[in-house]
């Protein structure tokens, strides 16, 4: 009955924007392209979110600024190499090949410091103590970020491929080479993590611990390090997407994380709260939900829209897209 | 056998003592808030030699203690989380700005109203409890969590809707001009820095009844002192309300939801509904203050309902010590303090310590350093960040817990021991 009224909504959606594709389909396609590079940067953000909610029922404010940070440190290791803005060179690839895997793993290490530090302690705490301590390292993180390059918008070198020889028109449809990496990359990392998760030893601990804590910890999981590691696997999608999302836009500033914290954990919980896959599939739709929202309703408006499909979806079909129906605990 | 009866009466003799304790700590804590506020405006105006800023900002932390007190009932004592705190409180400030200024007279209405502030207090309250219920209704069948979620999204929608909708509520310009409170007479005295005791009638005010007379009276709009003593009333009044609450039956059932909702509802309580009457009574809170923090900012912007502004209320609460009412008022004083004098502040004495130890070069900008007055206002929100984690972690029940939820807690980890010790001889 419920499921219905969600249905209905999704059937008048989808009419409504087959209405707009069939008037103007090229200008279609072309937010289409839009609302998918952003949507795999919400995506890459949103598995943090959904991992850690999964596993310790924590809403990790911290996680969009873990993102920003993500993007502020890979500019600064950026500036050691001889890059290029203008043309890309030889020297533009190496850096770009050689930063992710350094930002990546940089980015690990804070989020396990921050969770050894404001989350471990308080794991017997009452339940919104480590939510507060959350919210508080959201702040240290923008604290940090604030000392670091003040208010102002911060430049990230635009060194990825760019210019005229690097961008096409397919059938009207305008098409960069930015376009086309940010989505090869999310779709790389996101199939990593699903092999991760359902392959290795430790992806089977953290679904099972993710499922019945103490149940894993008798079967000889240890629960301490499995929360690490979720922590450790989330910002390390989050300091990728911190940096495509700097590749992509040039620029960051440190209160990007707010925002985009937020559409992310929209997504997390548009795809089920929890689940792994989910939260891709729900971060590409509320980037395209974003994407023709801006176009087709006014980019005012999409803050409405998208937290307006965020209340509807929890009221009409609580367990997401994919979640499953979880009897109360 | 006669372990067990030794330690029933033990027990039982903690349980006496512990029951004066609680008396004794909150009603301390009541008394000494109470005799501050008193004492407050004489004190500071006595210091500053007749400076009313202290006392201004302290009606305004008052606004703050308000919104504490209110989303208590819905965060500490029925264990919901509320992260859209703030668009009930946005929601009574609109409703207060929108009936008592000029405002509708410029929006597609065409009407101007001038309704008063004191009617305004409980249509705000009453608005922003309907808006509750209708948020709360569809989703608190739901699991807690995702009532946090809802509200977090109505919490942005809200502000994004007063910034969209400019010929309603001014948008991005706020709403100005807005109708002070006023009274029919008010006496000042040697207490507000008056030389004698007298009644004030110095305004003229457009009469409720026929909104085109005016008759002679006080209005609020110069006077921070008459702000500062509406808000300690409404405070006071809040605080027996919202602890008339708790000790009732309501009160109870709340308390059961939050420890087990499963077995509440078993017991027979209606949990929808119970649930959702918290949710209106703390929105209504919120609705209440919005209305008192429209009159007395005499501006109404949405930039003041921000997400910033629940996540605030909610720290106060949590850092007071969830359910209970006292911690939560302190909470929300030490919160305000941080915020609003300590970290502002900081950067002013900073500079003035360089100076007196001869580091006086460290003031001036040079190259990359933005001088230090910049760079510790840089600092407060890292500081901000470290407070909260820190308080957090020293005490993650609170400053001031419950005692009765501190005792349960402690009880049941007790009873676990005492169950684990048993099994383990007898095998």
């Amino acid at each position: 009955m419920v499921d219905f009224g969600f249905y209905v909504i999704c059937g008048v959606a989808v009419v409504l924007l087959a209405t707009q594709a069939v008037s103007n389909p090229t200008a279609f396609v072309q937010i289409t392209v839009f609302g998918l590079a952003d949507g795999a940067m919400y995506a890459l953000v949103a598995l943090g979110y959904t991992m850690v909610y999964g596993i310790i029922e924590l809403i990790n404010f911290a996680h969009g600024d873990v993102f920003t940070l993500g993007g502020y440190i890979s500019a600064a290791i950026l500036g050691f190499f001889a890059i290029n803005e203008k043309a890309f060179t030889a020297v533009n690839l190496i850096a770009i090949v050689l930063v992710f895997p350094v930002v990546m793993l940089i980015m690990g290490g804070i989020n396990i410091t921050i969770e050894r530090i404001a989350y471990r302690p308080l794991r017997n705490a009452p339940r919104l103590a480590p939510l507060i301590t959350a919210i508080g390292m959201s702040f240290v993180l923008e604290g940090v970020m604030f000392l670091w390059h003040g208010p102002a918008t911060v430049h990230f070198p635009d060194i990825l491929p760019h210019g005229p020889q690097f961008q096409t028109t397919i059938g009207g449809v305008f098409v960069t080479f930015k376009d086309g990496f940010v989505m090869v990359t999310a779709v790389v990392l996101v199939t990593l993590l699903a092999i991760f998760i359902n392959r290795t030893k430790l992806g089977k601990a953290m679904r099972a611990t993710a499922q019945d804590r103490d149940a894993s910890q008798l079967m000889g999981i240890n629960i301490n390090r499995t929360i690490a590691a979720t922590f450790f696997i989330g910002a390390l999608l989050a300091g990728a997407g911190g940096m495509i999302w700097g590749l992509y836009f040039n620029n960051l500033f440190y209160n990007l994380g707010f925002r985009t914290g937020l559409v992310a954990f929209t997504s997390a919980v548009f795809g089920g709260i929890g689940n792994i896959p989910g939260a891709a599939i729900g971060g590409v739709l509320i980037g395209l939900i974003a994407a023709y929202s801006d176009s087709y309703i006014g980019s005012k408006w999409t803050e409405v829209v998208i937290f307006g499909i965020l209340i509807g979806v929890l009221v009409l079909r609580p367990t997401g897209l994919l979640g499953m129906r979880v009897p109360e605990k | 056998m006669t372990e067990p009866a030794a330690v029933k009466r033990r027990s039982l003799m903690a349980r006496l003592h512990l029951r004066e304790r609680i008396r004794d700590r909150d009603q301390a804590i009541y008394g000494i808030l109470f005799l501050s506020a008193l004492v407050f405006p004489m004190t500071t105006l006595f210091i500053t030699g007749g400076s009313t800023a202290y006392i201004s900002q302290a009606a305004h932390a008052g606004t703050w203690v308000l919104l504490a007190i209110g989303l208590n009932v819905v965060v500490g004592f029925a264990g919901l989380l509320d992260l859209g705190y703030a668009a009930f409180f946005a929601i009574g400030a609109y409703t207060y700005a929108l009936f008592a200024s000029s405002q509708l007279g410029t929006s597609p209405l065409h009407h101007n109203f001038h309704l008063p502030f004191f009617l305004m207090l409980i249509l705000g309250m009453l608005v922003a409890a309907s808006f509750g219920a209708l948020l709360g209704f569809p989703t608190l069948r739901l699991r807690g969590d995702y009532l946090a979620i809802v509200t977090l999204g109505f919490g942005e929608i809200v502000p994004v809707l007063s910034y969209n909708l400019p010929q309603w509520t001014g948008g991005i310009n706020a709403i100005g001009g807005i109708d002070q409170p006023w009274l029919p007479a008010w006496i000042t005295g040697p207490w507000a820095g008056a030389n004698s005791i007298s009644i004030i009638q110095d305004a003229t005010c457009r009469n409720p009844l026929a909104q085109t007379q005016f008759i002679p009276c006080f209005s609020f709009g110069f006077d921070p002192v008459a702000y500062y003593v509406l808000i300690v009333i409404l405070i006071i009044g809040a605080v027996i309300l919202v602890s008339n609450l708790y000790r009732s039956r309501l009160g109870r059932a709340w308390m059961a939801i939050r420890e087990d909702e499963v077995a509440a509802a078993a017991m027979g309580i209606n949990t929808v509904t119970t649930k959702l009457l918290a949710f209106a009574i703390g929105a209504s809170f919120s609705g209440f203050a919005g209305a008192y923090y429209g009159a007395s900012f005499d501006l109404v912007s949405p930039d003041d309902f921000l997400f910033v502004v629940s996540i605030t209320v909610l720290v106060m609460v949590v850092l007071g010590g969830m359910g209970n009412i006292s911690g939560v008022i302190v909470g929300a004083l030490v919160i305000y303090f941080i915020l609003n004098t300590l970290l502002p502040s900081l950067a002013s004495n900073a500079e003035s310590l360089a100076n007196t130890f001869g580091l006086g070069s460290l003031n001036t900008q040079k190259g990359d350093w933005p001088g230090l007055y910049a760079e510790v206002q840089r600092l407060q929100f890292l500081l901000f960040g470290l407070i909260l984690v820190m308080i957090m972690l020293l005490r993650p029940q609170g400053l001031f817990p419950s005692r009765v939820r501190e005792q349960e807690l402690k009880h049941a980890a007790v009873v676990e021991e005492e169950t684990v010790a048993e099994q383990v001889p007898s095998r």
